[in-house]
């Protein structure tokens, strides 16, 4: 199942869109009528959400640009999978 | 348009900045609806704001921290100088959303504001069949319109967001109502029961439906939910019920002046869309910056904190939760802003909410005797 996701590609929903607001320093995710702020972890993965990048690239970057870092494959799954849920992304 | 004029900011409180700008670009409309929010008196001013003005006002919210930008109404398709407007907020960074009716709406401008950058169109519907749609919309050719639009809208790759305001009137066909969104294709459905202010407020004993009425809209609500999580399907339904049928307020606005900014089609700065009817001074864009509104003005303040309430919100331990409720829907019910929503069971005059339940049972009104949304209505309102 892990594995599965690992070598898709994320993309974010039509209409959402991810950006970094001043007023509020932070990134946040905006859709119709709506906005989610995101903390550090969210944006960092949603930073690597391109339309080409797998899961499993967004891990490989992440544990390297934080090598000190324990269960970051986790942490990324965990999200991914909340997101997918709740529509924010889908996995192709 | 400096921020100069004296400041009735409260010391040590920090309102959250405002980040759903509503820009109200006209009031002029080509329906009729009798749940309209916009001000009963709107026929005093056609005085509107110009693009110059308007990209101003975008300018200087942005850079307060708005990041929602909804263009309504009125119907905001009548300003000619849409598709600019939609650019300039787009460039600034705005989550932009058109809000409206549908009728004037062409397949060339929805693909003319996609260029433009428009991320979302909401489209809002009076009923689920052609002839109350109708009746409600004032229009006969209203419904097919609406039904051309929206399928328009998905095809050219938008977020689509339908809005039916349900009523006593149409509230029982919420399944039909359902269904056809979810044949559109609709990413949310705001199945919103009329919230009584202008229009609706006038037209409440036509409007509210009865409890009865409401159950069963919820429950066949709810089963619809199960079913679309069941397919995985990504259409959310929202459901709004009146307050009328709470005994707590709804904090409304998330409070005072603390995350919604209103600017009106001649420039004045509201905290929500009905506050114009209150008896409190607010500002105009033309005088004042956004900034100086925010912080500074009368009427943006207020209402802020705690110090402005009497009992029994003052020493209620809910007030933190709820604000003490909507301050509109106190001065519509018991003539004072400062006082308790009555939709509060521990306010005074909760009576009169009970009152309107009770009217809702027996003795509501008809369709036919509806005050409908015009400007020869709003006239003969304004000689009043």
């Amino acid at each position: 199942m892990n594995e599965n996701i690992l070598l898709k590609v994320p993309t974010l929903r039509r209409g959402y869109r991810f950006q970094f607001e001043p007023a509020q320093d932070c990134h946040v995710l905006l859709y119709p009528e709506g906005m989610i702020k995101l903390n550090d972890s969210a944006s960092e993965i949603l930073q690597r959400v391109d339309g080409a990048r797998t899961v499993g690239g967004i891990v490989a970057q992440l544990q390297a640009r934080f090598p000190e870092a324990e269960g970051i494959e986790e942490d990324i799954l965990a999200f991914v999978e909340v997101a997918v849920e709740r529509f924010w992304i889908e996995l192709r | 348009m400096n921020g100069s004029g004296s400041s009735f900011a409260k010391p040590g409180y920090e309102p959250g900045p405002p980040l759903w700008l509503l820009a109200e670009l006209t009031y002029r409309c080509p329906l009729q609806c009798p749940y309209c929010s916009n001000p009963l008196d709107f026929a005093r001013s056609h005085d509107e704001l110009d693009t110059a003005e308007w990209i101003e006002v975008f300018r200087q919210a942005r850079a307060l921290g708005a990041a929602q930008l909804g263009f309504s109404g009125g119907e905001p398709l009548v300003r000619q100088d849409l598709a600019e407007l939609i650019r300039a907020a787009r460039e600034l960074g705005y989550y932009t959303n058109l809000i409206t009716s549908g009728i004037g709406l062409s397949e060339e401008k929805i693909a003319r504001f996609a260029e433009a950058g428009l991320d979302h169109i909401q489209i809002s519907f009076q009923a689920a069949d052609e002839e109350v749609n109708n009746l409600l919309a004032g229009s006969k050719k209203a419904f097919a319109q609406k039904l051309a639009m929206a399928r328009a809208v998905k095809r050219h790759g938008y977020p689509m967001v339908l809005n039916f305001v349900t009523h006593r009137h149409n509230i029982d066909n919420i399944e039909r109502i359902i269904q056809l969104c979810v044949e559109l294709e609709a990413d949310f459905v705001e199945l919103a029961t009329c919230q009584f202010y202008g229009w609706a407020e006038l037209n409440r004993a036509g409007l509210l439906p009865s409890r009865a009425q409401l159950e069963r809209a919820e429950r066949i609500t709810n089963e619809w939910r199960d079913r679309l999580a069941a397919q995985n399907h990504p259409c959310k339904l929202i459901f709004v019920t009146p307050d009328y049928y709470e005994e707590r307020p709804k904090a409304c606005m998330n409070g005072w002046g603390n995350l919604f900014l209103d600017i009106t089609p001649d420039g004045t700065a509201l905290p929500c869309h009905s506050a114009r009817q209150l008896p409190v001074q607010f500002p105009n864009v033309r005088q004042h910056s956004i900034e100086h509104i925010w912080r500074h003005s009368f009427g943006f303040n207020r209402f802020r904190g705690y110090d402005w309430m009497p009992e029994p919100c003052r020493s209620c331990d809910e007030k933190a939760k709820d604000f003490g409720g909507c301050r509109c829907q106190a001065f519509m019910l018991t003539g004072d802003a400062a006082n308790a929503d009555p939709v509060c069971s521990k306010s005074p005059q909760h009576g009169k909410i009970l009152a309107a339940r009770e009217q809702a049972e027996h003795g509501a009104l008809g369709l036919d005797q509806l005050q409908y949304r015009n400007e020869k209505a709003s006239r003969l309102i304004l000689k009043v």
